[in-house]
């Protein structure tokens, strides 16, 4: 675990010793400040509701950015070698890489309390609906920072890496919006793969298990994923 | 130290390293020479727990790779090819990083960086990020950072390739005192390299092992034909033909020099030396005798001769 945690540490010291960490978070806050001001006087009720909506959305493109670099970047420079020659096991530099992932997209989305304080001195907020959507977001950044992961993981190049992220967590956030396409038993099957579906679950203030579950599944199928990936040494 | 048993790479159908096998014994500077692709990294990834074996298997210290994989890691030393560090660190910061991966206890770290430091003349640009160094400086907190655990075994994949004559003889002299109480291996294409810092050196070639032996044994046994240049400062005819049917001496090449000199090169197949003869025949003759040498047989002939179906 000691070298999961250097690991990490490393992560983090490289996103924000680089303008990595900056640019993320600030443009992070200009999309969502843009978007959940403008509609919020027109929809005139204190809730993070819109900002809770947009944050997947987002996510689509800024998860495959956080993570692009982190194998593929390795793979190309050669480092990959030398870390995966130090005596620490496949998974620990994955989940190292998983943790920086997961701290910098949670540190974007805490700087979003700032709009959960205004609205709750503007009106009376729902405590469990944003509760709710923090963990959801929380959740969701874990599962799809692994599937970001495991895109990095496959190439040595950025943007393919990039690509490939973006296609997979864009399925599975499209998943349950494919209904009324496809024969009935099946869009219960498919709006149950979907991201978003469990998402919106959480976003209603209950916690319920299976959509928890169902996260913690999506990361730890990514992750066994990216290990066999690693384990095949392609160069 | 290291034994190599009847290791086979492959990647898909190719075969980049065929049955090979051999043993390292501790405190031995081997040298891995090859015409590029011949497998030499290959070898040392097997080695370095990099790449699992298809075939046959790689004990360090008693331990398999297969195995006791993170054990054999932690008593390796690794530089790759090209010395890929991570840009954006200093080496201080770079160098504290490898020192807590190789589980290196927070308190002895301090002592151990400066200690490569030192070793490695780094004092300088401890504070630098490592994008800003040179060549030579990168490839130091390369070789810094394969000796900071203080391994029983270190591994350097080209250690000299791109850099400059100056930096390769530091770097050498480096290597030199690392070897002093560590196996080492290295591999290179460069062949005064492994004459300069190598007890013993292996040629391999296609994924095949072609030599095994020390520098001095290798030139020894692929001698073959002893080789006399022969100057002489007279007229060339009348020196041609005795020549051409004095002793079974074959004449190989004839070069006119400058101010009248010509430069008879002779082979024969005899094990003795021809060079007294030569010196009383050309009394005899009264020819003016400019030149008379034995031509030493490099590595360079050798590898190029073990290597040679390949274009280099």
């Amino acid at each position: 675990m000691r070298e999961t945690w250097i690991l990490a540490k490393r992560e983090l010291h490289s996103y924000f010793d680089s303008p990595t960490a900056y640019v993320v978070m600030s443009v992070f806050l200009l999309f969502t400040g843009w978007f959940f001001a403008s509609t919020l006087f027109l929809e005139n009720t204190a809730s993070l509701r819109s900002l809770f909506n947009l944050v997947p959305f987002i996510f689509l493109f800024f998860v495959p950015a956080v993570t692009m670099s982190s194998f593929a970047e390795e793979r190309r420079a050669g480092t990959l070698e030398l870390l995966l020659t130090f005596p620490v096991r496949d998974w620990q530099v994955i989940a190292g890489k998983l943790i920086a992932v997961m701290t910098l997209l949670t540190a974007s989305i805490s700087l979003t309390l700032v709009y959960a304080v205004t609205i709750s001195m503007l009106g009376d907020l729902d405590a469990g609906a944003t509760f709710g959507g923090y963990f959801g977001l929380i959740l969701l950044s874990m599962a799809t920072g692994a599937i970001g992961l495991f895109a990095s993981s496959l190439t040595r190049n950025q943007i393919v890496s990039f690509i490939l992220a973006f296609g997979i967590i864009f399925v599975l956030y499209m998943l349950d919006k494919v209904g009324p396409f496809v024969p009935g038993w099946m869009a219960g099957f498919l709006e149950y793969l979907g991201t978003d579906f469990h998402y919106r679950n959480l976003l209603r203030g209950v916690i319920d298990t299976r959509d928890v579950l169902y996260y913690v599944t999506l990361t730890i199928f990514a992750f066994v994923l990216t290990s066999y990936s690693l384990s095949r040494r392609r160069d | 130290m290291i034994e190599v048993i009847g290791l086979t790479k492959r990647y898909g159908e190719e075969r980049a390293v065929n049955d090979i096998s051999f043993s390292v014994k501790k405190g031995e500077v081997l040298g891995f020479l090859g015409p590029n692709g011949a497998g030499k990294t290959t070898t040392m990834k097997v080695i370095t727990c990099f790449l699992p074996p298809s075939e046959g298997t790689v004990l360090v210290d008693g331990l398999d790779v297969r195995t006791n994989s993170l054990s054999v890691r932690s008593k390796i030393g690794y530089l790759p090819e090209n010395t890929p560090l991570y840009q954006e660190m200093t080496t201080l910061d770079y160098l504290r990083f490898v020192a807590s991966m190789r589980g290196i206890d927070s308190k002895v770290q301090q002592v151990r960086i400066a200690e490569m430091a030192d070793v490695c003349g780094l004092e300088s640009v401890l504070g630098k990020r490592i994008e800003a160094l040179s060549k030579g400086f990168r490839q130091r907190v390369g070789l810094a950072q394969a000796m900071i655990h203080k391994p029983p075994i270190v591994i350097l994949d080209e250690p000299t390739t791109g850099l400059d004559p100056n930096q390769i003889v530091e770097i050498r002299e480096l290597i030199k005192n690392i070897g002093v109480d560590r196996t080492v291996i290295l591999s290179t294409h460069i062949l005064s390299e492994v004459e300069v810092s190598c007890d013993r050196v292996l040629i391999i070639n296609r994924g095949e092992l072609v030599a095994d032996g020390t520098p001095r044994d290798l030139q020894a046994g692929f001698a073959g034909d002893q080789t006399v240049r022969f100057g002489v400062k007279s007229d060339a005819d009348p020196v041609k033909t005795i020549l051409s049917g004095w002793n079974g001496v074959q004449i190989t090449d004839i070069q006119d020099l400058s101010d009248g000199e010509t430069m008879f090169t002779l082979t024969s197949s005899r094990t003795d030396d021809l060079r007294p003869e030569l010196f009383r025949l050309a009394a005899d003759e009264g020819w003016i005798l400019s030149e008379l040498s034995r031509v030493a047989v490099n590595l360079e002939d050798v590898f190029r001769d073990l290597t040679r179906d390949q274009g280099l």
